[in-house]
């Protein structure tokens, strides 16, 4: 045997080997990943309840209506107040 | 404040307290189930922050080819309220997200542009309170840029891949789901248009003030 034959018959064997290795410390696919299980078939622990994203949402906007109310609420009163201060001094100013 | 304001204002009131029992009362979605009754509130808050974001726009462009401080007041109550109903879609969207698509977020075309619109109104804010003299322009050339982008968000998922419903789910929607849904939008409509006046009336009376306290410095 020449010196090539032997190293291409060692590399082979050296690959043979390490392939053999490699494929061993795969995992096993687990049986779970080869099937499709509908959201509504889970087992209970698995499932997101629905009820507190639905009143989250109904909630987040109601809060939302009320607080963009009453902040404009407030401000328009502020205003208000401050144009009836500032009437109230004109009109002083000009009687004195 | 108009007369029709106070009666509308009841109404309004009146639809919203009717809404629950109408949603309650509509059909369970098949695939989606309890959480798909959000869409009774989502889709009216996406439709009114569209419908705001264009009225912001074409009030902002009359105000920069006209001059007139009343389509200003107008565009500046709009782009708040645009903040308002956008904030509602992007909090209520994920909420349904999270059921029915397992993830509270997607970077899609749909999802992408209506964050983008809605970043366009903080921004408007912004340089209406930060932006000094000038800044009723500069916020109305930005408010041309979110009215531009309303018409993308909405024809985006018919023409782009992704995992939002189409425009043409609502069309084909049964009676039973058809009617809460049209009824949460016209309350919606209503209360955009109550707050549309009474936010306009804010920076009318700021107007005055500032004409008040011109006159007492004369």
């Amino acid at each position: 045997m020449t010196l090539i034959k032997r190293a291409v018959a060692c590399l082979t064997l050296l690959l043979l080997v390490s392939g053999g290795a490699v494929f061993a410390q795969q995992p096993a696919a687990p049986e779970q990943q080869g099937e499709f299980l509908p959201i509504d078939q889970l087992p209970p622990q698995d499932q997101l309840p629905a009820a507190p994203l639905l009143i989250t949402a109904y909630a987040v906007v109601f809060v939302g209506f009320f607080g963009y109310v009453l902040s404009v609420a407030r401000r328009l009163g502020t205003v208000q107040r401050e144009i009836e201060r500032l009437e109230a001094d004109i009109k002083r100013t000009r009687k004195a | 404040m108009p007369k029709w304001f106070t009666p509308a204002a009841i109404l309004c009131g009146l639809m919203f307290a009717v809404s629950p029992l109408l949603i309650a009362n509509a059909p369970y979605e098949s695939t989606m189930g309890l959480v798909q009754k959000i869409f009774y509130f989502h889709l009216p808050s996406a439709m009114t922050f569209l419908i705001s974001g264009v009225i912001c726009g074409i009030a902002s462009l009359r105000f920069l080819f006209g001059g007139d401080p009343r389509h200003d007041r107008t565009a500046w109550a709009a782009a708040e309220l645009t903040v308002l109903f956008g904030l509602l879609t992007l909090i209520t969207g994920p909420l349904w997200a999270r059921k029915a698509w397992g993830v509270w977020w997607q970077w899609d075309v749909r999802l992408t542009s209506s964050l983008m619109g809605w970043m366009v109104s903080v921004a408007y804010l912004l340089v209406r309170k930060y932006g000094g003299p000038g800044s009723d322009k500069l916020a109305a050339g930005l408010a041309l840029f979110g009215m531009a982008n309303v018409p993308f968000v909405y024809i985006s998922v018919n023409y782009w891949r992704t995992i939002h419903p189409a425009t043409s789910v609502v069309p084909t929607l049964p009676a039973s789901m058809g009617l809460p849904l049209w009824w949460c939008l016209a309350a919606f409509l209503l209360f955009f248009t109550l707050m549309l006046r009474l936010r306009a009336r804010l920076e009318e009376q700021r107007a005055r003030l500032d004409d008040l306290y011109l006159s007492l410095d004369e």
